[in-house]
């Protein structure tokens, strides 16, 4: 709980500067779309966080959310497919690529950075290729619900943002309360005990990748709804560093093992809240990612020297509480 | 030994809420091997770490060679002639045997270029080889030498640094009894050449072997010092635990055999030309000796299911059982208590409660959520059952001593009620006190008629806790021996292969 009050506080602090910089920040408009957007990038960052927690990474979600956005649009408007049926195809289609990934990582014993790197360059150029490398859109047909739910809001909230706290609170259960959660955690840390206490850890780590990749799919259409056209070279660029970047600032360990639901969101809240910051004071746009980048730093470097200041001091207490026992 | 070599006196530590150390003194003369013994947290370690340069005494002297010195870190420990062979080596396997002794202190050429010069590099260190006779190339990868080679790599760093007194901790928890016999002797021509030696073992046969003088610790005080003759095993456990341990080893009271669990044919990965028979009794317990590489570590991995066997059947109560994963061997109650305690045998880092239910989480679980006022349940009677001294169950694995993690260990099957239960290497680096324990327990397993297989390299412990002992050699049953037919003599020359191949192979 300490590392998600650490970064609570960061985002409480950061908000309040921004609001009394600019009022903007706190208006209606201002709000919503922030909200919206943390709702489309927190549903995948959760998976990311999943796939952390198992000690992986999953660099491909960025060139997937292209291909999937792609493949959406010509089977929306060229195949003319159901609009139900093409949710399901597309998800169907990312559960595939992360049981692949999967498979490749337990079964060949292949480095997760290496398989989703490659996934990265080759979903990419897959997209690119599919699309004749053109930008494509849905023009302003609304397929179903599937516009309102990427661009519309129920009880003034923004669709997507609902959908993260459904998500979340699905996915808290999931991680810290159920059986399978708790394997996530010891398949993390050590994927030899677990084995040894009769856990199948390849099967508790395919399915990390499984399940980000449904949640990728969730993502995926609603960003390509938001975006409304995709130009497959670059949408979805960079956007599983967003991923990784909130999982770590919410506590995960790439070691694999640590991370909660609740740091995850508020991690990519606070990436939002950078974004918008650079906007709202007038910091030239050229310095976003650089602006992201240093709070990052800042923010790992302050918990991690935190955190050894707490170590030290248990450290001490233990050694006293061992001597004292034996 | 007119002046001693070093000498502390008076050292006190005290750490927040507990007294590590209360005036202690210790003294090693010139050419001695002093044991040091002590169960876990009787101080030795603190005291080393003192040594080390790790802690600063709050009172005391020490002094080295007569003179006084304070020791600030381990480098200052180096630079006066101290050095330090740890339980876990600290050797680097991706580097040759003339990288890892001259570690830092690379002979040098090209001036400010810095390479290291080669050639000079293997002509330095082969001389300490040879002194330690080690026959291997200065150019061997440090990957493929065996744990007790490694460790004489680490000698000669030691020795190569000018060491005049070397500090060795639990050397020899992970040698067999063979490479044990050489480092023994390594330490006699050592102390020949006037190099001291203080040797911290809790294998008193081994300090009996080597030791001019033993000083015992207990509660972070000198409780008595035994020199020649008085080195005696009763004398030192006596001192160690503050009374006799007469019921040290657990005697079964007879028992009635009948085929409980059957192996026949096992054919392993690691040794895929022999092939492995054997019957346990429901009750008894069965132990495993043989030299390391005997594949009887093997033979447990394949049946409870981490390495697949090649071929082989299994038989639990007559019925035979398939099994192909850990999985498999749980859901006929078939557990096995690992070698290694740290990587397979708990997940250190989570807290005791959740180590003890993770192989049976689902038996505390409804519709796949865990329902934690069951598992605390669970975890809480087994602590108190098995007597290990944790602050709560909350308490992350890592922080116990390693007693402790064993009976936790212990504490997951046991909840899960074994029937047939391995144990590979059971007190492995645990104090006396623990190990008495540990024993009873095992011995009210095998009176509750569970068949227990107890794979062990202490040679004290297959003796004293074995009803029947298999010795293997090379991946083959080279013998059995009821218990009265067991001797040190007898298991050694099946161990070593010298007889016995028509028994079983």
């Amino acid at each position: 709980m300490k590392k998600e009050a650490g970064i609570s506080i960061l985002l409480v602090v950061l908000c309040a500067i921004v609001a009394i910089k600019n009022p903007r920040f706190l208006g209606a408009a201002n709000l919503e779309n922030m909200a919206r957007l943390i709702g489309m990038f927190g549903i995948f960052s959760i998976g990311m966080g999943l796939v952390i927690i198992t000690g992986g990474i999953d660099l491909s979600v960025g060139s997937v959310f292209a291909l999937l956005g792609v493949m959406l649009v010509i089977m929306l408007r060229e195949w003319h497919w159901f609009w139900a049926v093409a949710v399901l195809a597309v998800i169907a289609g990312t559960m595939t690529l992360g049981w692949f990934h999967g498979l490749l990582i337990t079964r060949a014993r292949m480095q997760p950075f290496i398989v989703t790197l490659c996934g990265l360059l080759f979903y990419r150029g897959l997209a690119r290729y599919i699309a004749h490398d053109e930008t494509m859109g849905f023009v302003n047909e609304n397929f179903g619900p599937l516009r309102n739910l990427a661009t519309g809001s129920v009880f003034g909230l923004p669709m997507p943002f609902v959908l993260l706290l459904v998500t979340a609170a699905v996915m808290w259960v999931v991680l810290h309360r159920s059986v399978y959660g708790r394997y996530l955690f010891a398949v993390g840390r050590n994927e030899e005990a677990a084995r040894y206490s009769g856990i199948n850890s390849r099967a508790i780590i395919a399915s990390s990748y499984i399940l980000a990749g449904a949640l990728a799919g969730v993502s995926g259409i609603l960003i390509a709804f938001y975006t409304n056209s995709i130009s497959p070279s670059t949408h979805g660029n960079f956007y599983e560093l967003y991923g990784i970047a909130a999982a770590v600032l919410g506590g995960c360990s790439l070691r694999g093992g640590e991370g909660s639901i609740l740091g995850i969101v508020i991690g990519t809240a606070l990436l939002q809240v950078l974004q918008n910051l650079v906007n709202l004071l007038g910091i030239d746009s050229s310095l976003n990612f650089a602006v992201m980048g240093a709070v990052i730093l800042i923010g790992v470097l302050a918990d991690e020297l935190l955190s050894a200041r707490r170590r030290s001091r248990k450290v001490l207490v233990a050694a006293g509480g061992n001597k004292s026992a034996g | 030994m007119s002046a001693p070599l070093l000498e502390l006196k008076g050292v006190t530590k005290r750490f927040p809420g507990v007294l590590a150390l209360s005036d202690v003194s210790l003294t090693v003369g010139t050419g001695e091997v002093v044991a040091l013994i002590g169960e876990n947290g009787a101080g030795k370690s603190t005291l080393m770490k003192i040594l080390g340069g790790v802690h600063l005494a709050d009172t005391g002297t020490i002094h080295f060679d007569g003179r006084p010195v304070a020791i600030h870190n381990v480098a200052e420990a180096i630079a006066l002639g101290i050095g330090f062979i740890h339980q876990e080596l600290n050797v680097l396997d991706n580097l040759d045997v003339a990288g890892n002794i001259f570690l830092g202190r690379e002979p040098a050429r090209g001036g400010r270029l810095g390479l290291i010069h080669r050639q000079e590099m293997d002509r330095r260190a082969e001389p300490y080889l040879r002194r330690l006779g080690l026959q291997v190339s200065p150019r061997r990868s440090l990957r493929e030498l065996s744990i007790a080679q490694q460790q004489m790599v680490e000698i000669a760093k030691a020795l190569s640094q000018n060491a005049r007194l070397i500090i060795m901790d639990e050397p020899t928890s992970c040698l067999t009894l063979a490479e044990t016999e050489r480092l023994l002797a390594t330490i006699k021509d050592l102390r020949a050449d006037g190099v001291s030696v203080i040797y911290i073992s809790h294998r008193l046969g081994e300090v009996k072997l080597c030791a001019d003088r033993v000083v015992v610790l207990r509660d972070g005080k000198n409780v008595g010092t035994l020199e020649g003759d008085q080195i005696r095993h009763d004398a030192m456990v006596r001192l160690m635990v503050g009374r006799d341990l007469q019921s040290f080893y657990v005697h079964p009271k007879g028992t009635k055999r009948t085929a409980y669990f059957q192996v026949r044919q096992l054919r392993t990965r690691a040794h895929p030309q022999c092939r492995i028979s054997f019957d346990a009794a429901a009750g008894e317990i069965l132990g495993f000796a043989g030299l390391v590489g005997a594949g009887r570590s093997e033979m447990a991995q394949a049946v409870f299911g981490v390495d697949t066997p090649l071929e082989g059947e299994i038989r639990l109560e007559g019925k035979p059982v398939v099994i192909r994963s850990p999985r498999d061997a749980m859901a006929r109650g078939i557990y096995l208590v690992p070698e290694d305690r740290r990587n397979t045998g708990l997940v250190t880092e989570m807290t005791v409660r959740e180590n003890v239910t993770l192989p049976g989480l689902w038996r505390h679980a409804t519709a796949g959520l865990i329902r934690y006022a069951s598992e605390a349940e669970v975890a809480e009677r087994q602590c108190a059952a098995l007597n290990v001294k944790t602050p709560s169950i909350e308490t992350q694995a890592l922080n116990l001593s390693g007693g402790n993690q064993q009976k936790v260990v212990l504490a997951k099957w046991l909840a899960l009620e074994p029937r047939v239960l391995i144990f590979d290497e059971p007190t492995r680096g645990i104090d006396v006190g623990a190990k008495a324990e540990i024993y009873r327990l095992m011995r009210d397993l095998a009176e509750r008629g569970v068949a227990l297989l107890m794979i062990s390299s202490d040679m004290e412990e297959v003796l004293g806790v074995s009803d029947r002992v298999i010795v293997m050699h090379e991946g083959s049953v080279a013998g059995m021996l009821e218990r009265d037919q067991c001797s040190e003599e007898a298991i050694m020359q099946l161990a070593v292969g010298k007889i016995g191949e028509s028994v079983s192979s």
